[in-house]
């Protein structure tokens, strides 16, 4: 049988590691929006301005 | 770019509250297993994440076969969407495996079959995505990577099946799996219904990623568009 604190310590390196991948994924899929938003956002201007 | 719809609102607010109700499942519904004991709970998480990445893995070649038919890049869009968020998932499992592993087998990683095919998956798909960056012509880019994702996806069953097919250390969720294998436990009711619900849980979780993903394909074709037209 495993030790209760043992246990418990990879338990959370478990959930330490699948919310840290799954928050990078969250962010890097907002900074890219934000990105291609501000890149639209000048090429309109550009449009614009000509 | 049209603002997010009601229908992904709603899936925003859906995946939050099933994650929320799944951490309650797993570490106050669910009991407690006699020789894992706490570590037993990251099963909930590293199946459902085995599980949608797969499926997602084999969702990505289901769009690439619709390309090759009809040429429409929005389906390139949903291939690569679907390899994405597949690949962030399948890692998520590989990693809270390895994790579970080191008390269960003494190690965190061996080249046992399930872990060796898991890897090569994840290596494949990965693959994928740098390979296309190289290719400037989009349909050129488009059908590559529906022909890769297509050959691509036949280790997505070998994966799946590794465990029944090879000796191996992993155990097997249902059916009978090898003599060899360590860290297997009869589930109660109790969790196995936890598991379905994490494996909901993630599912929805998945369907949302996706809709964010395909909308920033969408996004950047856009952008691409607007930039050729300026030249």
């Amino acid at each position: 049988m495993l030790g209760y604190a043992i246990s418990l310590k990879y338990l959370f390196a478990g959930c330490a590691v699948i919310l840290v991948v799954l928050a990078v994924y969250l962010v890097s899929l907002f900074v890219r929006w934000r990105n291609l938003k501000r890149d639209l956002h000048a090429l309109e201007q550009s449009n614009t301005g000509e | 770019m049209e603002p997010q719809p009601v229908a992904l609102k709603i899936l925003n607010t859906l995946s939050i509250l099933c994650f929320l109700g799944s951490l309650g499942m797993v570490f106050l519904y669910a009991p407690l297993e006699v020789t894992m004991n706490y570590v037993q709970k990251l099963f909930y998480f590293h199946v459902a994440n085995a599980w949608v990445g797969m499926l997602g893995f084999l969702a990505a070649a289901v769009a690439g076969i619709i390309y090759l038919v009809t040429h429409d890049i929005k389906w390139d869009i949903i291939e690569i969407a679907a390899i994405e968020i597949s690949l962030v998932f399948f890692l998520i499992a590989i990693l809270s495996g390895s994790i579970w592993a080191r008390p269960s087998w003494g190690t965190y990683w061996t080249w046992e079959p399930r872990l060796t095919t898991a890897a090569i998956l994840e290596m494949v798909y990965i693959a994928c995505l740098l390979l296309r960056q190289g290719i400037d012509d989009p349909d050129r880019r488009a059908r590559f990577s529906a022909v890769y994702t297509l050959i691509g996806s036949i280790s997505v069953p070998i994966t799946f099946l590794s465990i029944r097919l090879f000796r191996t250390i992993h155990p097997v969720l249902i059916g009978s799996g090898s003599a060899s294998a360590q860290g297997s436990f009869d589930m109660t009711p109790k969790m196995l219904f936890t598991m379905f619900f994490t494996l909901g849980t993630f599912s929805v979780i998945f369907v949302a990623l996706f809709w964010h993903r395909i909308r920033l394909g969408q996004l950047s074709q856009l952008v691409d568009q607007r930039k050729l037209e300026e030249q």
